[in-house]
């Protein structure tokens, strides 16, 4: 018995991870509808935002499951502090401009279709079911970002030089996505998640041949960040979450 | 001997209320029918059956159960869907209905009906082209029709669109703009 609830343990972590990923950086994107810088740039960033908090949905709803006491993917999402959240520092730096906000995305969508992909075989069901779902959305979005990282970085002067600076910016947030902490290494032995020794590979084999072709240069020697897995936080998600959350912190139980 | 000699209005009293509406529930096959006059809330011509949203429908005990899958995991008509499901069923006179939501198999267009992709055309939506879901497998821009002149000479302007299962598209003969429901 306490096997099975320290493994439903670690699947409930592991799926707000993924929950958390997903809903940040929904939150973040969808801030973009109305603002960007050509109507169909506008549609893609608001349809990726809504793929983002479906799949959050997914995530969260499973996680509230399996914690039990009547909690929802909603209670997860607008009643926990920053350090409750276990998202990647990646997803909450700031939105900048459309390059850093594209950027991100690239980065972002590189590492979770791989990411996905694997999951489809995990051996638990609700995962591989999630993951299953996901993976297709997924495809569209990395197939966009990555078309727009390579036409704007090989594009003229001035888009070159803002991806560059975004890449720049973001690059160091890379290496936590397929860093392993003890609850990565617990859920790849039990086949539960897959090993991220294998995502890093894929990862890098696919940003390296797509910075190439937008003629962009991945900063060399640069310390990598972590902290987001754990709950430690920039100072950006708080504020993330101040605009997400202040409607149920200041209404509790409001519905439409 | 005995029992032949109760009389009709004997045996509906011992019937409770739930007991005779399970004698009389209906076919699957009749509540099939039902549901494929359940339009899709953002393409009304089209059922929820035709695009293969319906997975499957069987009574359990006493409740009808109708197995539904999303189409994108963010689709904000899902919720509707489902309740327009229950309301057209409760409208034939099924009390206890019970939604389940499926994930796995993901919803692909391959379940969307030939008649379906007809309807769509007819609506000015362009069918989606099987197997062209992974990235890259679309980079024909050729092969999409347009809806309607039918010309081939088409491009893509987005591959996002109007809601999650569209992308936007124009016609370079008829110059018209088009929605294309994307292969997924």
């Amino acid at each position: 018995m306490p096997a099975d609830l320290d493994r439903d343990k670690s699947v409930r972590d592991f799926a707000q991870r993924m929950g958390d990923n997903t809903l940040i950086l929904g939150q973040q994107v969808s801030a973009w509808c109305g603002h960007a810088p050509v109507l169909e740039e506008d549609i893609a960033l608001a349809n990726v935002a809504l793929d983002l908090i479906g799949q959050t949905r997914l995530w969260l709803g499973l996680a509230a499951e399996l914690q039990g006491e009547g909690r929802s993917a909603d209670d997860l999402a607008f009643l926990r502090d920053a350090r409750e959240y276990k998202n990647c520092l990646l997803v909450e730096q700031p939105n900048g401009d459309f390059a850093h906000t594209l950027m991100r995305q690239y980065l972002f969508d590189a590492w979770h279709l791989p990411m996905l992909t694997a999951l489809k075989s995990s051996s638990n069901s609700r995962i591989a079911d999630i993951a299953e779902k996901s993976a297709k959305e997924a495809t569209y979005h990395l197939e966009r970002s990555e078309n727009l990282v390579i036409s704007l970085g090989d594009g003229n002067q001035e888009s070159h030089d803002r991806m560059q600076a975004a890449l720049e910016t973001l690059w160091p947030f890379t290496g936590e996505l397929t860093t392993s902490d003890a609850l990565d290494e617990e859920l790849a032995a039990s086949g539960i998640a897959p090993d991220l020794g294998s995502i890093k590979t894929r990862y890098e084999n696919h940003l390296s041949a797509t910075l190439d072709a937008a003629t962009l240069v991945a900063p060399e020697d640069v310390g990598m960040r972590k902290g987001g897995k754990s709950g430690l936080h920039s100072e950006g998600l708080g504020f993330i979450l101040a605009d997400m959350q202040w409607l149920q912190r200041a209404y509790p139980g409001a519905t439409w | 001997m005995a029992a032949a000699r109760l009389s009709r209005r004997d045996l509906v009293t011992v019937m409770t209320a739930t007991e005779i509406r399970s004698a009389i529930r209906p076919d699957i096959k009749e509540v099939w029918r039902w549901l494929e006059d359940v339009p899709d809330p953002e393409i009304p011509v089209v059922s929820v059956v035709d695009l293969g949203i319906v997975r499957d429908v069987d009574w359990e005990a006493a409740d009808l159960v109708v197995t539904v899958t999303p189409t994108y995991s963010g689709c904000p008509a899902t919720a509707v869907i489902s309740f327009d499901i229950e309301e057209a069923l409760r409208r034939r006179g099924i009390e206890k209905i019970k939604i389940k939501s499926q994930l796995s198999p993901a919803w692909t267009t391959a379940w969307i009906t030939e008649a379906a992709r007809e309807k769509l055309k007819q609506y000015g939506i362009a069918p989606p082209l099987d197997g062209s879901t992974c990235a890259g497998a679309l980079k024909a821009a050729g092969d999409v029709a347009c809806p309607h002149c039918g010309s081939l000479d088409t491009e893509e302007v987005s591959r996002f669109g109007s809601t999650p299962c569209k992308a936007s598209w124009r016609c370079k003969d008829c110059l018209e703009p088009f929605d294309y429901f994307k292969s997924f």
